[in-house]
């Protein structure tokens, strides 16, 4: 299929950065008689090239590595006259004339190369009056874009600055900022940033000060552009200005802005309580970055009495942002911090009032900070009080998510709002007031809503507090699981909601009278889980083996669950499941059955539970599934199953380790799936771990944990045992592998490997000395492998294959090879020479003239 | 007659009818009044705190008394489920009119009617219970029994001629297929995507339109999709039929059934599903086709037991133009558009028409059975309610909305096997009611009460009600309701002839009046314009003219006048033909234009002149004159 660029084109998207190597490849004659700049000839013959972000950034990085006085230009004449043929051109291709302004504004980043150009009037051709601003070519938002970018790679010193402020140039970049294209605008909204930034740190000499407010001549302009749009009554020009104040201040924390925003403070403030200019929702981003800097956050008095005043005055849609960021920074103060997090909760304090009776729950606040009609009539139009309920939810799940947060949410009446809401969401709630049947009508069945509060609702599993309703949540929580209803989607989410309360109802700190009620909680959640497992919607079997996975994997330790779970029929249905058709289901049935066998199979006391699969058909069938299923994704849960098993040491119970890991690594090395290989790794690791730790030699005497080890064997017999499993075929296989995080693993844990067996260097360097064959790398080797010459060098059984299950072939070779250059070899890209960028710029020139050829020759 | 439904809630209140000897139902007590009084203890029987009508299932009749049935020219059927009834109207009301149906709707309703007459037929009941009817009797009844409505109406089921002798009445209609009654209304069934052939209707004249909407649904099943866009511009929609079960969802329910009937075969145990023997059950056979080789249940026999399950299995196959889309397409390839077929090939789903015979040399457990009746008071459902009760391995699971679950069970308790209700009710749910009328906007919206008020057991449920505007009119039972449409135009047509004679005048542009002198004949609701008779000629003999003779007289017509006088132009109009002392008035209406010399008033109104003046007839004449000179005539 013929594509529009050239076929290097599109493959050069996926190289790597610039080396110093390429620029000089790109400017400098090369050897072969390819004169310099015929990269750029090629890229003007071409019809389409500047729109490719390729050209950019490879001159970006060439002209950044390479010296940047006036010489580059003078070396190298082809790039002024590709400037000045572009330039002489009737009617260039915007794409090109765009490369060009940007091309130009990257040589013009130096102050001696933006005066060469000067010199030449090329700048004044490409950025001024005279430039492309008043052609029709200038319609086009890529010569736009162009320009705005050239400038902004341009304005990197003040004769930048001084012509673009002189030039007129700053008016066009004013004007861009509502530019019909997003990117322009954004692109000039940012250059703005930058000048304003740039010029003040750049060319003023004593710091500034609202008494003694000298700004430079270029943040002058800029700044009095600000307020004069701040001070119009056109929204446009108010919102452009109000998002160059937020970039400001989001990026520059110099003392500098407290300057900029004593100016601007006033004007920002009456925009609260305008009503002829809509730009409150522009108000929360800005007020934050101010917040949020330091320049003013230790200042008292100064912003914290707006920001308040926006919290009272903007909408709750509005405020919502403002008041979870205040929340997040922890220098807010108190009584901002309270009144925010009233911001936060007040959607929800209106859900618990409407569901009740007038003074039947107190709600979550004590009093409201903005006008409680206004949440009111959002909550009673559907679009704006889902909308609104999401946001909340989301805002509050990121703040119970803190680690460390400062925020004292009220989570009792939060959690009671919570299962109010998941009520009203499930038509189970009858509520008391008008609002709140207006609300209910909304909110049934809606699962945007569902799975925002079931995600708050587990993220407050893990706070205090709630002990009070935990029968009640999980009534709302059994709800939702038993009811047809729910989506697999918010059915999920409940899953995961009731696992975490579930583990926290089995914590020490949870009370006495609630681990009570567990068993009967337990009972109906296994009961409704069976009936899950056989659901035909094959999401929802995989989300309650995963359920089932998680509760095992935190609780198998409590009695009770262990009882409840062992009376279903959940480990039948679940083993049932390992047959599914659907492989993801087949998957997380392997976790579950892995996890499962913990207490079925692995537990001091495992119970005789009427069970299809005993231990051994367990290991067997998942063995079964490891070495034939089609699907790779349960084949890798296979693998990680076995390995933690090997992990909590389970394998002992089932046979011989050694054997359990070496009929393993049989079927795992043979597998095309590179991640099963890769978790078949982790288990030769840890069993090599397992076994140094159990029987090599004592890590360090003075130690001051005693070693595991029990009894040490020497060297040889440990690695016959490693042999014995034929791990070593196996990870030598594995440095050849195709795909590289193999090879790398494979790597490290042969360096493991030759750490414990040579822990002294030059014991090991005297083995390369005496088999000179084992310096030559992983080149080598694969050469030897694929070739059998590896024999030639190792010493065999008599074949000309090397032994991989003869210690002492393995002793040498660990002994000989040099892994760590393996390491850095596998370490590079498999392709690294193929689509390093010389690779590319050579390929620019072999496609000299014959592009149209190479056009359908694509990927 | 829209529909004729059958009320079998009231067979919820009679036994179960066992194939086989049943000792638990025989040896249930009889019930004993509060004074001890027996007399009842033959007919009425108690079970786990509920009394029972020991006798033939009874089922409550359409509305008799309200309307004389013998009076309605036409029934119209929307479904095989809204037809039950059909036999006792046609056969014991002295009704001679035509019912309309689809060809599905008549093949599977008479399916229906088989089983349910086959299911109480083959086990005759010695007795008949009467006493408990009695008025007096029945108010000393416990509940249900006591506020059963017209008991006394209630009838045992008809017989297989009354329903041949009933379905010979039904003409056969297609969809979109125009009908004309009478001359009077045209009616049309249009595709309801509930059922195999299942319709609304579009009643209408030239002028009006009046819907239908009764059973419906938008979810795509196995029928031909809902016909909306041929329910716009509707005067008046009445609408019915709506989801029983508002609150399932049928792809909730069909995932709950599947789970439960997995859970319960990996557990040991059977299960039993009564249902009809057509509609949702091909929806649900296709369902488990799909889901029991994943889910392992490929060696678990489905058994379909029903004197008409042969039937129905087969009907569903040919009715290819009332299918959906997707099994049209299969039709052509060919394959069979239901998968049941396959079913059926592979021995998964064996069918049967009883519990004798065959079946009882198949059967093989665990299994799961489709059989009916729902109502579980007469079919195989019945022999194994008792066969499988008493296993808590066992479940039953019902799909079928029209009984309440629990009553269905009440006279099988106690109950140790597992009871899972999954209502699968695909007609249309409130917010897909919501929309549609959005989507058709009729004027008008007629519903039953119950539709207009949340349920009463969720008074909460605001969402569970008719929202639209203007508010929808309710109806309950037995009311007498207006709708709101008056018929005010009625088209007539124009014999060519008469069209060939009129002469159009254009008095505006793009509007033409003619004056037309014809004779109306109306016969059978359609009103033709024809030419008048020739004048009579002059008698040939001096007999006497007989009266049919006689013909409307034809008087030459004045022509009619047409457009406005524009008063300034008037003026000088008169003034050219010399009145001097012309003065203009202007009134409320008009103007009044006087001629002092003359004593003459010209009052110009919008709708009228009149020239006023003392007995000088000239000069009326001459003013009338130029007045006409400004106006049209035609």
């Amino acid at each position: 299929m013929a594509l529009s660029k050239p076929w290097f084109v599109e493959r050069s998207r996926r190289r790597f950065a610039m080396t110093r190597e390429c620029g000089l490849l790109l400017l400098v004659p090369a050897p072969d008689g390819v004169r310099s700049g015929e990269h750029l000839r090629v890229i003007r013959q071409d019809r389409n090239p500047g729109s490719d972000p390729l050209f950019s950034g490879l001159f970006s990085a060439h002209t950044r590595s390479l010296d940047p006085s006036v010489e580059l230009l003078q070396n190298n004449p082809c790039l002024t006259e590709f400037i000045t043929s572009v330039l002489a051109m009737p009617e260039p291709n915007p794409s090109i004339l765009s490369f060009t302004l940007r091309l130009a504004g990257i040589l013009a980043a130096s102050e001696s190369r933006f005066q060469h150009l000067q010199q030449e009037k090329l700048l004044a051709r490409l950025f001024g009056a005279d430039g492309p601003l008043n052609s029709t070519l200038w319609e086009d938002a890529s010569v736009r874009s162009g320009w705005v970018k050239g400038v902004h790679r341009m304005a990197q010193h003040q004769p930048a600055l001084h012509f673009l402020c002189n030039g007129g140039g700053l008016d066009v970049v004013f004007s861009l900022q509502g530019d019909p294209s997003l990117f322009v605008a954004s692109a000039a909204s940012k250059l703005l940033v930058h000048m304003l930034t740039f010029s003040v740190e750049s060319e003023t000499t004593k710091p500034l000060t609202t008494m003694d407010c000298d700004w430079p001549a270029c943040a002058q302009m800029i700044i009095k552009h600000i307020e004069d749009s701040l001070r119009s009554r056109s929204a446009s020009h108010i919102e452009q200005s109000l998002k160059l104040l937020t970039s400001v201040f989001g990026s520059c924390r110099a003392m500098w802005t407290a300057v900029l925003w004593s100016g601007v403070a006033k004007q920002v403030e009456s925009f609260l309580t305008e009503e002829t200019v809509q730009v409150q929702h522009m108000l929360a981003s800005l007020l934050l970055n101010v917040a949020w800097s330091p320049v003013f956050c230790d200042t008292e008095g100064s912003i914290w009495p707006l920001v308040t005043s926006a919290l009272e005055h903007l909408t709750p849609v509005q405020a919502g942002p403002l008041a979870a960021g205040l929340l997040r920074f922890y220098k807010c103060p108190q009584d901002v911090r309270i009144q925010a997090l009233t911001v936060l909760l007040q959607p929800m304090d209106c859900i618990l009032r409407a569901a009740s009776q007038p003074l039947e729950h107190a709600g979550l606040l004590d009093e409201s900070v903005s006008d409680p009609t206004t949440l009111e009539s959002l909550l009673c139009s559907k679009s704006s009080c889902v909308s609104l309920l999401c946001q909340t939810l989301a805002r509050l799940e990121e703040l119970l998510s803190l680690a460390r947060s400062r925020v004292d949410l009220p989570h009792a009446s939060l959690l009671r709002a919570l299962m109010t809401l998941l009520q009203f969401c499930n038509g189970f709630l009858s509520p008391a007031s008008p609002l709140g049947s207006t609300i209910s009508r909304i909110l049934i069945n809606c699962f945007r809503v569902q799975r925002s509060a079931l995600g708050v609702l587990a993220a407050l599993s893990e706070r205090k507090g709630c002990d009070a309703l935990i029968e009640s949540l999980f009534e709302v929580l059994l709800a939702y699981l038993e009811s047809p209803n729910t989506s697999p989607t918010v059915l999920k989410k409940t899953f995961q909601a009731t696992s975490r309360w579930l583990v926290h109802l089995q914590e020490p700190s949870c009370s006495n009278s609630q681990q009570q009620h567990t068993e009967k909680i337990l009972k109906d959640v296994f009961l409704v889980l069976q009936k899950h497992l056989c659901s035909p919607c094959w999401e929802v079997r995989d989300s309650s083996l995963e359920f089932l996975a998680v509760l095992i994997d935190r609780l198998k330790d409590r009695d009770e669950f262990r009882q409840s779970l062992l009376s279903s029929a959940v480990p039948r249905l679940t083993e049932n499941l390992l047959e599914d058709p659907e492989s993801y289901v087949r998957a997380s049935a392997v976790t579950a059955v892995g996890h499962l066998a913990f207490i079925t199979h692995f537990a001091p006391e495992s119970p005789v539970v009427g069970n299809q699969y005993n231990k051994e058909n367990t290991v067997a069938k998942l063995q079964e599934i490891l070495s034939t299923d089609t699907e790779g994704f349960p084949r890798r849960a296979v693998i990680s199953v076995f390995t933690e098993w090997l992990t909590q040491g389970c394998t002992a119970q089932l046979e011989d380790t050694e054997q359990f890991v070496s009929r393993v690594i049989q079927t795992v090395e043979q597998d095309l799936d590179w991640e099963v290989r890769l978790r078949g790794l982790e288990l030769v690791s840890i069993f090599c771990s397992q076994t140094i730790s159990r029987l090599g030699r004592p890590e360090c005497p003075y130690a001051p944990v005693p070693s595991k080890v029990t009894k040490s064997i020497n060297p040889i017999e440990l690695l016959q045992i490693f042999c014995r499993a034929k791990l070593f075929g196996f990870l030598f296989r594995s440095l050849c592998d195709c795909d590289r995080p193999v090879a790398q693993r494979a790597c490290d844990i042969l360096i493991i490997l030759e750490g414990h067996f040579y822990p002294i260097r030059h014991l090991k360097e005297s083995q390369m000395t005496a088999n000179p064959a084992g310096g030559q790398g992983i080149a080598w080797l694969q050469r030897t492998l694929r070739q059998g010459s590896l024999a030639q060098n190792f010493p065999t059984d008599g074949d000309n294959g090397v032994d991989f299950q003869d210690a002492e072939s393995m002793m040498l070779a660990l002994g000989t090879i040099d892994f760590i250059e393996i390491h850095d070899e596998v370490n590079k890209s498999s392709a690294h020479v193929e689509e390093s960028p010389q690779s590319l710029l050579q390929d620019i020139l072999a496609t000299v003239g014959t592009v149209e050829d190479n056009e359908v020759d694509c990927y | 007659m829209l529909d004729c439904g059958l009320d079998m809630t009231s067979t919820l209140n009679f036994l179960p009818l066992p194939l086989v000897q049943s000792p638990r139902l025989s040896k249930l007590p009889g019930w004993v009044l509060k004074d001890g009084s027996t007399f009842l203890d033959k007919e009425l029987k108690e079970c786990s705190g509920h009394v029972f009508v020991d006798s033939v299932p009874e089922f409550c009749l359409p509305e008799t008394e309200l309307l004389d049935l013998s009076t309605v020219d036409v029934i119209l059927i929307s479904n095989y489920h809204c037809m039950m009834a059909l036999p006792y109207i046609t056969e014991y009301t002295g009704f001679a009119g035509t019912v309309y149906a689809t060809e599905p709707t008549v093949q599977i309703g008479r399916l229906l009617m088989e089983e349910l007459v086959n299911s109480i037929e083959r086990v005759p009941k010695a007795q008949s219970a009467s006493m408990w009817k009695n008025k007096e009797v029945q108010r000393l009844l416990p509940a249900p029994l006591k506020d059963a409505v017209e008991v006394s109406m209630w009838r045992k089921c008809y017989t297989m001629p009354e329903v041949n002798a009933a379905l010979s009445k039904i003409q056969l209609v297609g969809y979109s297929q125009k009908i004309e009654l009478f001359g009077a209304v045209q009616v049309t069934p249009l595709s309801s995507g509930y059922a195999l052939g299942s319709s609304n209707w579009i009643i209408q004249s030239h002028y009006e339109k009046v819907s239908y909407v009764s059973g419906s649904s938008l979810l795509t099943t196995h029928p031909q999709p809902m016909d909306q866009a041929s329910l716009k511009n509707s005067d008046v929609l009445i609408l019915t039929g709506l989801t029983q079960i508002p609150t399932a969802n049928p792809d909730g329910m069909v995932g709950e059934f599947c789970s439960n009937l997995a859970m319960t075969v990996r557990n040991g145990g059977n299960v039993l599903v009564p249902c009809y023997p057509s509609g949702v059950i091909y929806d649900l056979l296709e369902c488990l086709y799909q889901y029991i080789d994943s889910a392992g249940l490929s060696n678990v026999p489905f058994y379909f037991i029903s004197p008409v399950a042969n039937s129905s299995l087969e009907f569903s196959q040919i009715f290819a133009e009332w299918l959906c889309h997707n099994k049209q397409t299969k039709v052509y390839l060919p394959e069979p558009p239901f998968p049941h077929a396959e079913l059926i090939q592979t021995n998964k789903l064996k069918h049967y028409p009883s519990i004798h015979g065959d079946f009882s040399n198949d059967f093989k457990q665990p299994c799961v059975v489709f059989t009916g009746h729902p109502s579980l008071r007469f079919g195989d459902v019945v022999h194994f309610m008792e066969l499988w009760g008493k296993s808590s391995l066992n479940t039953v699971i019902f799909t079928e909305p029209d009984f309440s679950y629990l009553d269905a069970l009440a006279p099988y308790q106690p109950l140790a096997m597992k009871c899972v209700y999954c209502p699968i009710d695909t007609r249309l749910n409130f917010i897909q009611v919501s929309k549609l009328l959005k989507e058709v906007q009729p004027l008008h919206v007629v519903c039953p009460e119950q539709y207009t008020q949340p349920p009463p057991t969720q008074a909460h449920r605001t969402d569970l009600m008719i929202d639209c505007q203007p508010p929808p009119m309710s109806y309950r039972r037995a009311e007498v309701l207006t709708l709101p449409y008056k018929r005010r135009y009625e088209k007539i047509e124009i014999m060519p002839e008469l069209a060939d004679s009129l002469v159009p005048l254009e008095i505006k542009p793009g509007i033409s009046l003619a004056t037309v002198s014809a004779v109306l004949h109306t016969k059978d609701n359609k009103h033709v314009l024809q030419l008048p008779p020739k004048p009579p000629q002059p008698p040939a003999s001096k007999k006497r003219k007989r009266v049919s003779d006689d013909v409307p007289e034809c008087k030459p017509l004045k022509p009619l006048l047409s457009g406005s006088i524009p008063v300034d132009q008037f003026v000088q109009t008169l003034e050219k033909h010399g009145f001097s002392d012309v003065k203009v008035e202007d009134t409320a209406k008009g103007h009044i234009v006087l001629l002092q010399e003359a004593e003459t008033l010209i009052q110009i109104e919008e709708d009228s002149t009149h020239i006023i003046c003392d007995n000088d007839e000239p000069l009326r004449v001459k003013l009338r004159d130029l007045v006409l000179k400004f106006l049209q005539k035609f």
